[in-house]
C-alpha cells in the first residue's frame, strides 16, 4: 500500500454500512480527502457475507441481497470521492489524531483532522460464553459460517446445533439452507425468541426443532464435534451433531478504543459518545455497531450518515464545545443508554436516546434533569429490542431511572 | 504409512512433548542420530499443550529432588540459549502472596526452602509493600515474598525451537506414529509403530501421559502409574495484561501450586490452573463451573479484572504419578530410559531433564562424538517481547486480526520439515484464531489457506 497517503481530512476505520455511508456523505459534502480503511480484502462489512435479503430499503428504496447491497454502498462512497483501502489494518489510535496502520508493506502512520470509528460488532465466542467440554473443530459463530459459505463456497459441517434466536440466528438458518446444511436443533436459553415475530416461525417451516429455556452444557468430539450436551426443561441430554453454531450475543469490536486513549462505556462495550457522535477525545467520532450491539445494517447506515454530517460541521468549527453531562442509569434491567453524554446544542446526530434492557421488564421509566422529572412513561420491553426516548436537553445532572410500577 | 526406516538410529525418542523435544535436541547436540516418534498428528499434543508458560526457578521444589536439580539445570540452560534460538524471556518476577493468617505464617519456611534450592534472592514484604509493586492487587493480600527471577516464556516456540535444532542436526521426526510394540535383541531395538518399523540402539520413553503404558508395552513393567491431573485456565483480553507485572502465585499446597495470575508472552493475562484428578488420559475438557470459579478467584486477587473480557479458555493434563518426584530411570541391559512423572514443571525443567538423560545414556554405554559447530536455527518470534512479522514489509497481509498473524507466518508454519498438520498445531506455531474473536473474522480465510493441507480440514467445498 505504498500509495496510502500520510494525511487526510477524515479517516474512517471500517468499510461496513456505517463507514461507507459516512464516506459517501462526507464526499458529497465536498470534503477533500476522505479515506476508508478496512482490514478485510473487500469492502462492505458484514452484509457482504450475507448471501440473502432483505437489505437496502432505507438506503436504496429496494430489497437487495447482502452482497449486492455491500457493493452498492462501496460504489456510492467511491463515486462521492472517498478512497477505500482494503487489506490494511489499523492497529492503534493516537491523540492528534493519527493512526498506526499495518499494511502488507509494513507499518504506516496516517494523520487526519478527524477520525470516525465504524468497526462494527462481532458475536460472542464459545470461550466468552464459558461453554464446557472438549475443543473439537466445528464450533463457530455466524460470522465465520457466512464467510465460509457465502464468500468461499465452503461448508464446515452438515448437521449443527444452532444456539440463539436473534435476527442473526435466522440469517444463519438461511445461510445453512443455501449450503445444504441441516441444523438438528435450535436452542434458546430464554423463554421466547429474541427476534420479533414472525422470525420464530422460520425454523418450524424448515422442520428444525426450536427449544426454549435450553442451553449448551458441553461439546463432545476430538477432531470434529460429535455431540452437543444440552440442558433444558426435560433435563440434560446429548444431541448428535457435527457442529455448534453460536449466533448473536454481539459485542462491539471496540478493541481500538479499549486499547487506546478513548473512554469506553462498560455497559455498551463501545466508545462513549455525546449526541454529536463525538468520543471522549472529540477529534474521534464513532457510529454504527461499534457503539452498541446490535442494530441492523440500515440503522448503522443512517447513523454513519448522521455522524458524518457532524464531522462536516466539526471541520468548519460549527459544533458546540465538547464535554457535557454523563447520563447516569439506575434500576435493575437497564442495560445501557446511548449517547452516554449530552453536550447540548442544535442539530444533534442522535435525536433520541437509545435504550436496551437486559431482562424482560414492565416498569416505570423516568428521565430526570437536575433533579426534576422531565419525562415519565411505562416501559414494557424485552432484551435486544429497540427502545427510544426523547433526547434530554443539556443539564448539570441527567439520569434515566427504571422503577417498579406503582 | 511410510516405508520402514532402513537405517538404525542411535536413539528413538518416543513422545514429542516439551521433554521429548528437549531430549532429541540434547542427544543430537551430543552427536547421536535421533528419531522422534509421536503418536499424535502433530507435536506438543499431550501434556505440553496446556501449561502456564512460566520459566520457573524451582524455588518451591522439594530440595534435593531430581525435579529440583532438573529445573535448576533447565532454567540455567534456557537463559543461556534463548537468544540464540530466538526465544523470548520476559522479566516479570513473581510474588508469592499470603491471603490468610495460616498462609502468612507459612511464608518464612517457603523462603527457607527457596534458599535451599539456590534461589537466594527472595525478599519478604508486607501486603502494603506488595500493593505498592502491584497497585491492582486486592487489599486482602496480607503479606508476600518476591522471587525476582521467575520469568515468562513462550510455551510453544521453546519446544519447537528445541526440535528444530535437533532436525537441523539431522534428527528425523515421524508423526502419527504410535509405538505399538518392540523387542530389544541385545543390541538394537526393533520398534513397531503405526507408521512402520523403526530400529534404534537406545529407546527413550518420553511418552508423558502414556509413559507407564509404554513401559509395559516395551519392557513389561512400569515403576509408576500415571494419574492425570487436569488444569483449566482462563485467558483474558490483552487489555487486562496491564493489571499486573509480576506473576502472582499463591502459597502452594501439597496438591498444587494453586491459582496463578500472570501475563503471557502473547500479551494476555492468564488465570489458572485448577487441579482435578481424572482417569482419562486423552480428554481435557473445560467445565463451565470451574471456569466461573477461576474468573471469581481472579477477581478476588485483581478486582479490576471484572471489567475485562475473557478471550480464551483451555485445559491441560499434567502427567502426575503416585510419586512426588520425577521417575527417570535407565534400564540396565535393555538400552532403555524411562522419563516419566514429569508432573507440572516440564517446561522449566526440560533442558535440564535432557542433560540428565544424556548422562544416563552415557552410563548405558552411549559413545557419540558431538558436532563441533552445531547450527542454531532461530524460531520465528510470535511473542510480544520482540517485533512481530506484521511490522515488517512483504508479510502478505494480516490473516488473523486479533493476534496480528500474517499470511507469510501462516505459510511458513504450513511448510518445512515440521509443518503444522492440524489446526491446533498451526495455532501453536502462529497464534492464529487464538485472539478475542476466536475465529469470527478469520476462519474463512484460514479455511481457504489450509484447504487440503491439514489432517482434518476446517471445511469442505459446499457442493460436495
Amino acid at each position: 500500500m505504498s500509495d496510502l497517503p500520510s494525511h487526510a481530512d477524515v479517516i474512517i476505520v471500517g468499510a461496513g454500512p456505517a463507514g461507507l455511508a459516512a464516506a459517501a456523505e462526507l464526499g458529497s459534502a465536498g470534503i477533500g480527502s476522505v479515506l476508508v480503511l478496512d482490514r478485510e480484502y473487500e469492502a462492505g462489512g458484514i452484509p457482504r457475507q450475507c448471501g440473502h435479503s432483505p437489505f437496502g430499503m432505507r438506503e436504496f428504496r429496494r430489497i437487495l441481497n447482502g452482497r449486492i447491497y455491500a457493493r452498492r454502498l462501496t460504489e456510492r462512497a467511491i463515486a462521492a470521492g472517498a478512497r477505500v483501502y482494503t487489506g490494511v489494518s489499523v492497529t492503534a489510535l493516537h491523540p492528534g489524531p493519527s493512526l498506526t496502520v499495518a499494511t502488507p508493506d509494513g507499518i504506516k502512520t496516517i494523520a487526519a483532522r478527524h477520525v470516525l470509528l465504524a468497526t462494527g460488532a462481532r458475536e460472542s465466542s464459545r470461550a466468552a460464553r464459558l461453554i464446557g467440554g472438549a475443543k473439537p473443530g466445528g464450533v463457530m459463530n455466524t460470522g465465520a459460517l457466512q464467510d465460509l459459505v457465502t464468500l468461499r463456497g465452503l461448508r464446515p459441517f452438515h448437521a449443527p446445533v444452532v444456539v440463539g434466536t436473534e435476527l442473526v440466528s435466522f440469517s444463519a438458518l438461511v445461510t445453512c439452507r443455501l449450503a445444504g446444511i441441516r441444523p438438528v436443533a435450535m436452542l434458546e436459553p430464554g423463554p421466547r425468541t429474541t427476534a420479533r415475530f414472525p422470525t420464530g416461525l422460520f425454523p418450524l417451516l424448515l422442520g428444525i426443532p426450536l427449544e426454549f429455556n435450553t442451553s449448551v452444557v458441553s461439546v463432545e468430539g476430538r477432531d470434529r464435534v460429535e455431540a452437543v450436551v444440552v440442558s433444558g426443561p426435560s433435563g440434560t441430554r446429548r444431541i448428535a451433531a457435527d457442529g455448534l453454531l453460536l449466533t448473536g450475543m454481539f459485542r462491539p469490536e471496540a478493541t481500538l478504543a479499549r486499547a487506546g486513549h478513548l473512554v469506553v462505556d462498560p455497559a455498551t462495550g463501545g466508545p462513549e459518545i455525546d449526541e454529536f457522535g463525538r468520543c471522549s477525545d472529540p477529534d474521534f467520532f464513532a457510529a454504527g455497531n461499534v457503539l452498541r450491539a446490535v442494530e441492523t445494517a440500515g440503522w448503522s447506515w443512517a447513523e454513519g450518515r448522521a455522524v458524518a454530517r457532524q464531522i462536516v460541521r466539526a471541520l468548519s468549527g460549527d459544533l458546540p464545545s465538547p464535554g457535557g453531562t454523563r447520563i447516569t442509569l439506575a434500576g435493575a434491567g437497564l442495560k445501557y443508554a446511548l449517547p452516554q453524554r449530552i453536550a447540548g446544542g442544535p442539530r444533534p446526530a442522535f435525536d433520541s436516546l437509545q435504550l436496551r434492557v437486559d431482562q424482560a421488564v414492565d416498569a416505570q421509566l423516568a428521565t430526570t434533569a437536575d433533579g426534576q422529572e422531565t419525562a415519565v412513561r411505562r416501559l414494557a420491553a424485552l432484551p435486544e429490542r429497540r427502545i427510544g426516548l426523547p433526547l434530554p436537553a443539556a443539564a448539570v445532572s441527567l439520569a434515566v431511572t427504571l422503577t417498579e410500577r406503582t | 504409512m511410510s516405508a520402514p526406516k532402513a537405517r538404525t538410529f542411535d536413539v528413538a525418542v518416543i513422545g514429542a512433548g516439551v521433554i521429548g523435544c528437549a531430549i532429541a535436541r540434547r542427544l543430537a547436540l551430543e552427536g547421536a542420530s535421533v528419531c522422534v516418534l509421536e503418536k499424535a498428528d502433530d507435536i506438543l499434543d499431550g501434556a505440553s499443550k496446556g501449561n502456564s508458560a512460566i520459566l520457573h526457578t524451582g524455588f518451591d521444589a522439594p530440595p534435593g529432588s531430581l525435579e529440583a536439580s532438573c529445573i535448576a539445570e533447565g532454567y540455567a540452560e534456557y537463559l543461556e540459549i534463548q537468544e540464540r534460538l530466538g526465544l523470548p524471556l520476559i522479566h516479570s518476577g513473581a510474588l508469592v502472596i499470603a491471603w490468610s493468617e495460616d498462609q502468612e505464617a507459612a511464608l518464612p519456611a517457603l523462603m527457607a526452602q527457596a534458599r535451599d534450592n539456590g534461589v537466594d534472592d527472595v525478599t519478604l514484604m508486607t501486603g502494603a509493600e506488595a500493593r505498592a509493586l502491584e497497585p491492582n492487587l486486592s487489599p486482602e493480600a496480607r503479606a508476600a515474598f518476591k522471587v525476582p527471577r521467575e520469568y515468562l516464556i513462550d510455551p510453544w516456540s521453546a519446544p519447537l525451537a528445541y526440535l528444530a535444532q535437533a532436525i537441523a542436526l539431522g534428527a528425523e521426526v515421524i508423526r502419527s506414529a504410535e509405538v505399538t510394540g518392540g523387542q530389544f535383541d541385545g543390541n538394537v531395538w526393533h520398534l513397531e509403530t503405526t507408521a512402520g518399523k523403526v530400529r534404534a540402539g537406545l529407546v527413550i520413553n518420553a511418552a508423558g501421559l502414556y509413559g507407564d503404558i509404554l513401559d509395559q508395552r516395551l519392557v513389561g513393567q512400569s515403576s509408576f502409574s500415571i494419574r492425570p491431573r487436569k488444569g483449566q485456565f482462563v485467558v483474558y483480553d490483552k487489555t487486562a495484561a496491564a493489571l499486573t507485572r509480576h506473576i502472582l502465585l499463591p502459597v502452594p499446597t501439597k496438591i498444587t501450586k494453586g491459582v496463578v495470575i500472570c501475563r503471557t508472552a502473547y500479551g494476555n493475562l492468564l488465570v489458572g490452573p485448577t487441579a482435578e484428578e481424572q482417569d482419562d488420559r486423552a480428554r481435557a475438557d473445560v467445565t463451565t463451573d470451574a471456569l466461573k470459579a477461576l474468573r471469581a478467584r481472579g477477581e478476588e486477587i485483581l478486582p479490576a479484572l471484572k471489567h475485562h473480557e475473557i478471550t480464551a479458555v483451555y485445559a491441560g493434563l499434567r502427567p502426575a504419578s503416585e510419586h512426588k518426584d520425577y521417575q527417570i530411570k535407565a534400564h540396565d541391559g535393555q538400552n532403555y530410559i524411562t522419563v516419566g512423572g514429569i508432573r507440572s514443571t516440564g517446561l522449566s525443567s526440560a533442558l535440564g531433564t535432557a542433560r540428565h538423560v544424556f548422562r544416563l545414556a552415557v552410563g548405558l554405554g552411549a559413545d557419540w562424538t558431538a558436532p563441533s559447530d552445531p547450527p542454531w536455527p532461530k524460531q520465528p518470534n510470535i511473542s510480544e517481547a520482540s517485533p512481530r512479522d506484521w511490522q515488517s514489509p512483504g508479510n502478505g497481509g494480516i490473516v488473523c486480526h486479533c493476534e496480528l498473524v500474517t499470511r507469510r507466518e501462516v505459510e511458513a508454519a504450513l511448510g518445512g520439515p515440521l509443518a503444522a498438520r492440524t489446526l491446533a498445531g498451526l495455532k501453536r506455531r502462529t497464534r492464529v484464531t487464538m485472539g478475542r474473536c476466536q475465529g469470527f473474522y478469520c476462519s474463512g480465510a484460514l479455511a481457504e489457506i489450509t484447504e487440503g493441507r491439514l489432517v482434518t480440514g476446517m471445511a469442505e467445498p459446499a457442493d460436495e
